[in-house]
């Protein structure tokens, strides 16, 4: 067994870092557009079973299938869904590509729900069109990804928590640095090309719960792959679009509209009447979301007892198979069942996640960062509302990009300091003979993320929140870890700082608001179109700091009408009764 | 003498729990060991079966599902439950 004193050094010509859903993806496309380069896969945990798939998952989120929209439908519809700040470019290779990787993965054996004829079954969930495929069969995808990586001689390595990027002379990316969760063992991978798929930043807020784990994402994913490439100097976009989603009380889980709704149920408020026309998520759902509570008519539930039981039978089997199949043991825990009573939902706690949401690191329609022989895909690259199978597509074109930088190119040198000043980093808790242990000091750090940071957002709060995540910064230096585990836990304490000081400073940056709850500023209550109809990046600049600047929204590839622009602001259900009515019949 | 630092442990029940009857890990079997995303589970040097060595548990279900006997079950977390 490596002591923690070895460094292990080793040369690949891709390294992708993360083998959830977009990774294992660009290590079989980079192999299979050079089957010479060796391709190594990187995960913290183990790739068998990692990242937020690791169960399977009930549906494709955003399918673009012929018949049923067309790439131009669902770039408008991913544009005003985000009020505009969108490449469409990155939206509409997504959406150009999204069948092919479709039948790509069915090929491979991935099985989505198909009618008598044979075709995909499409359901209608957003709010103007269809792009909704069940897998009510997913909880394969990961044994259909593993053999499909085996069968590319890809290279795994397990257990290995990346922690900074190599940068060569020139500003580029030339290699990974991380460390082995179970030996400690150091490792220095020299690359020509990096793929970052390190998933969310879901560990960002803490669940109501005060359990640390309790998250929506997968808790592997700190946020590593935003921090990894900040420090990198990569540019990241708009990180004031937060995630925030309506989940199950207490679980933490989807409650799942989208398995639901095309069936029949619904989002209800305490009166069981629905109060958004669509459960289709988005900043403004979120917020109608949010004004139902503050109008006194929450708890908001999940409506299913309407149903007929062959109906409720068939949500029940998929909902508690497949993507958080623990569901169902939550439910009979406290007495839920959905044929007599709704399921209590509540606001998340906030996290990156462009899966969802919008923000993370900047990537162009080829999945490049801003910063040379760097790529990015899934959750964690700035592609809107990009779900499963964006982060498959964006693996994909990762995948190619970085095979064809690493086919044309030489390793250059590693510079011997970086080396280092990131093992003297990493080791410095195991080094220590007592201390701070890092889950409190995670846990204090995520509430002050709650105290601060959750929406509505309020400038002094925000600034507070600076000071508190500084002091935080200084704890990290009084870390204590006993073993490799606990050292993994005090690397992610630093990760989920930094993502702490990104989301409030990008948020205090941009002096407007938008997107619904995501980006509600109390003191800037409008959307300003005027100056704030763009990007808003941040960087480390040459001397550390974190700054912030504006980008232009990229031309249109898919014009928007005047009247189209703001179909999302138009979610709330039209009240059937007049106020005075209902008081009435109270 | 100066004030001593020291840490003390928090206590919390097992979420994940395991039939010692059936666990085979001394047969050499660690499979929930090696699916666990959060790498929480580890044999237990006094049973030298499998057992959950720390309070991280996402109740995702690999290691339950992945067993080869049926010998590990997973809870919801209390704090959850
Ligand atoms: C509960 C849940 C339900 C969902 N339901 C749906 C759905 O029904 N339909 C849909 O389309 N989408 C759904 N999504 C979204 C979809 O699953 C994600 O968008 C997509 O899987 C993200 O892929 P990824 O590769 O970016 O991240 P992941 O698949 O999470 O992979 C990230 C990987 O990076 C690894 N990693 C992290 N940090 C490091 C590090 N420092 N070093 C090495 N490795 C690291 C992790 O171990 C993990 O394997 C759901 C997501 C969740 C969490
Ligand atoms: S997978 Fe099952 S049998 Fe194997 S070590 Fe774990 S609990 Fe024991
Ligand atoms: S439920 Fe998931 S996190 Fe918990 S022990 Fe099993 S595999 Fe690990």
């Amino acid at each position: 067994m490596p002591h923690r004193a070895d460094t292990l050094e080793s040369e690949y010509d891709v390294v992708v870092v993360g083998g959830g859903t977009a990774g294992p993806m660009a290590a079989i496309k980079a192999k299979e557009r050079n089957p010479a380069l060796r391709v190594l896969l990187l995960d913290k945990a183990h790739v068998k079973r990692s990242g937020a798939i690791s169960m399977g998952m009930d549906g494709l989120n955003n399918a673009v299938v012929p018949g049923y929209a067309t790439p131009e439908q669902y770039t408008k519809e991913i544009t005003i869904a985000n009020d505009g700040i969108v490449n469409q470019a990155t939206v509409y290779a997504y959406a150009r590509h999204s069948f092919t990787t479709i039948e790509e993965l069915d090929r491979w054996g991935v099985k989505f729900e198909k009618d008598a004829n044979g075709d995909y079954a499409m359901r209608k969930v957003h709010h103007m069109g269809t792009y909704v495929l069940p897998m009510p069969e997913g909880h394969d995808v990961k044994k259909v990804l593993y053999r499909q990586l085996k069968r590319a001689r890809v290279e795994i390595t397990n257990r290995i928590i990346a922690t900074r990027l190599l940068t060569a002379a020139d500003g580029s990316v030339n290699g990974v640095m991380g460390f082995d969760s179970r030996t400690a063992a150091f490792h220095v991978i020299r690359a020509k090309a990096v793929v970052l798929a390190c998933g969310a930043a879901g560990r960002l807020g803490l669940p109501a719960s005060g359990y640390l784990m309790g998250t929506y994402e997968n808790p592997t994913n700190a946020g590593d792959g935003y921090v990894m490439a900040y420090h990198a100097g990569a540019e990241l976009a708009n990180l004031e679009c937060y995630q925030i989603n309506p989940l199950i009380k207490d679980y933490n889980g989807p409650a799942c509209a989208y398995v639901a709704g095309p069936m029949g149920g619904y989002t209800a408020n305490n009166r069981g009447e629905r109060f958004i026309e669509c459960d289709y998520w988005s900043g403004q759902m979120m917020l109608e979301f949010y004004q139902e509570l503050q109008g006194g008519n929450g708890p908001v539930f999940l409506k299913l007892n309407h149903l007929a039981e062959e109906t409720i039978q068939t949500i029940e089997t998929i909902l508690h198979s497949n993507e958080r199949p623990s569901r169902g043991q939550f439910h009979a825990g406290r007495g839920t069942d959905y044929r007599r009573q709704m399921v209590e939902m509540h606001i998340s706690e906030i996290g990156f996640c462009s899966g969802h949401s919008a923000s993370g690191v900047y990537v162009n329609e080829r999945a490049e960062t801003s910063v040379p022989g760097l790529y990015a895909a899934g959750d964690m690259a700035a592609v809107p509302h990009n779900y499963m199978l964006g982060a498959f597509t964006y693996g994909w074109f990762a995948g190619h990009s970085a095979a064809e930088r690493a086919s044309s190119l030489d390793f250059s040198a590693v510079d011997a300091e970086q080396v280092a000043r990131e093992r003297a980093r990493i080791y410095a808790p195991l080094l220590r003979d007592h201390g701070l242990p890092a889950l409190q000091v995670e846990y204090k750090l995520r509430r002050f993320v709650n105290d601060y940071l959750q929406p509505p957002k309020v400038t002094r709060k925000y600034e507070i929140a600076l000071d508190r995540f500084a002091e935080i910064g200084e704890d990290l230096e009084h870390l204590h870890a006993a073993d490799a585990h606990e050292l993994m836990r005090c690397a992610e304490a630093s990760v989920i700082r930094d993502c702490a000081e990104m989301a409030a400073r990008a948020s205090l940056f941009r002096t407007e608001s938008r997107w619904g709850l995501y980006h509600l500023r109390v003191d800037y209550p409008e959307r300003n179109d005027a100056e704030w109809f763009c990007h808003a990046h941040l960087k480390k600049d040459e001397s550390g700091r974190m700054s912030h600047f504006k980008r232009p929204v990229e031309p249109y590839i898919v014009p928007i009408a005047e009247q189209e622009k703001d179909a999302y602001d138009r979610l709330r259900v039209a009240p059937k009764t007049s106020p005075e009515k209902t008081a009435a019949t109270v | 003498m100066a004030f001593q630092p020291r840490s003390i442990a928090q206590l919390s029940e097992a979420a994940v729990t395991v039939d010692l009857d059936k666990c085979i890990a001394h047969k050499g079997c660690t499979v929930c060991i090696d699916v666990c995303p959060m790498d929480i589970l580890d044999i237990d040097p006094q049973t030298g079966k499998a057992f959950m060595k720390r309070d991280e548990c996402w109740y995702c279900l690999p290691c339950q599902k992945d067993c080869p006997t049926g010998a590990i079950h997973v809870a919801i977390p209390y704090l959850l439950r």
